[in-house]
């Protein structure tokens, strides 16, 4: 087929619409989320004391922080789903989690310590949140990539990282209402391990899947 | 340049606005720019420049699938560019592999030969027998018979929506045959 008769049928299929990246990748991760949430509500669930942590500004600001991840992973992840698009000018809203952690750690280091540092930053759950979220994260980041699949990312393994930011954010907003550590200590620390782990998963299999 | 560059966002507007001739005047324009790039490109990486047209093929290809993630408030030629540039530095590390390959097998057998050059643009018409038979009617009769969708229709009795699928399905399945092979 010579490069004339390929335009051709080109141009006959303009018809076609495909939707927007933005679209396919809210419906997939929409698709994702009740496995993630199955996963939550079988091995995990609400901690018991839910209605006082409420009361607890670091219990509320855990998912400030995980949001602030998700949210912003998103918007980023979208933004390279552009083939021209560049990290330059985007990539500082990738920071705002660890800002606010950091205010989060300062506050709480003013505030008379219920418990030694050590105590807060080991906690008593950090292997369940090792497991936990990037165990729930698999189905989001699974429909994170697919989503992505659908946009023309320059760089496949960064947009995977951005996958794999995506859906530990957002696996870590579920883990947050069942986890009872609720110190900035502990959530830099397991949820940022958690976090890089999906990350990692995230690139790598972003580098292969969304090449297009 | 600017110019240039202006009139295609204009046709790719009006080509996403439904303008199927606007489309096809605009890939029309592109093409020897980017066949340009391709040659620059093998030129550089030290490769023959006959494998230029398979690269362009393959450049048009994905500019026609990943239109979508083009926004219509940008310029066109950035994003053209980026999807050209992406496609070449594949197509690259895959002939670098492939040559490597080839150099190997030939030493062995013609030993002081110089290797064969593989044929040039021949990469999409080989995956094109690759295809589902009713998607390689259906490029066959549009692309290179050059029919219109109404009379591809009427000549396999399929429906103009079956043709539409049909060759979507088909350019589709051609890109990811030329990404994986």
């Amino acid at each position: 087929m010579d490069t004339d008769q390929l335009l051709r049928s080109l141009a006959a299929d303009n018809a076609h619409r495909e939707p927007r990246v933005g679209a396919v990748l809210t419906m997939a991760l929409l698709v994702a989320a009740p496995l993630s949430i199955l996963i939550f509500a079988t091995f995990l669930g609400l901690r018991a004391d839910v209605m006082s942590a409420m009361r607890n500004p670091f219990f509320d600001m855990k998912f400030a922080v995980t949001l602030s991840l998700a949210i912003p992973a998103i918007i980023v992840s979208l933004h390279l789903s552009r083939p021209e698009a560049l990290l330059r000018g985007w990539g500082w809203l990738l920071l705002l989690p660890v800002g606010l952690l950091a205010v989060a750690i300062g506050s709480e280091a003013m505030m008379a310590p219920a418990m030694p540092m050590t105590m807060r930053l080991m906690g008593k759950n950090s292997r369940t949140c090792l497991m936990a979220i990037p165990a729930m994260s698999l189905p989001l980041l699974a429909g994170a990539l697919f989503g992505l699949r659908h946009g023309a990312p320059s760089r496949p393994a960064l947009a995977g990282a951005l996958a794999g930011l995506v859906s530990a954010g957002l696996a870590a907003t579920l883990y947050a209402s069942h986890c009872t550590d609720d110190s900035p200590l502990f959530v830099a620390t397991w949820y940022t391990i958690a976090t890089a782990v999906v990350t990692v998963i995230g690139a790598a299999v972003g580098s292969r899947v969304l090449r297009y | 340049m600017r110019g240039r560059e202006d009139e295609w966002t204009g046709l790719m507007r009006s080509a996403m606005a439904g303008d199927d001739a606007a489309y096809h005047r605009l890939l029309k324009a592109v093409t020897p720019v980017l066949r340009a790039a391709a040659r620059r490109g093998l030129a550089r990486a030290g490769q023959p420049p006959d494998q230029a047209e398979d690269i362009v093929q393959e450049i048009l290809l994905a500019v026609h699938l990943k239109r979508h993630t083009w926004d219509s408030e940008a310029p066109f030629a950035p994003w053209l560019f980026a999807i050209a540039r992406n496609k070449l530095i594949d197509a690259l590390r895959r002939r670098g592999r492939r040559v490597f390959v080839n150099i190997d097998d030939f030493a062995e057998t013609l030993p002081g030969e110089a290797p064969q050059e593989t044929a040039s643009a021949g990469e999409v018409a080989a995956q094109l027998g690759t295809l589902p038979q009713r998607q390689r009617d259906v490029l066959q009769s549009i692309a290179v018979e050059a029919a219109s969708i109404k009379d591809t229709a009427a000549k396999f009795s399929m429906s103009e929506g079956a043709v539409r699928v049909a060759l979507h399905r088909g350019l589709a399945a051609l890109t990811a045959k030329l990404r994986d092979h």
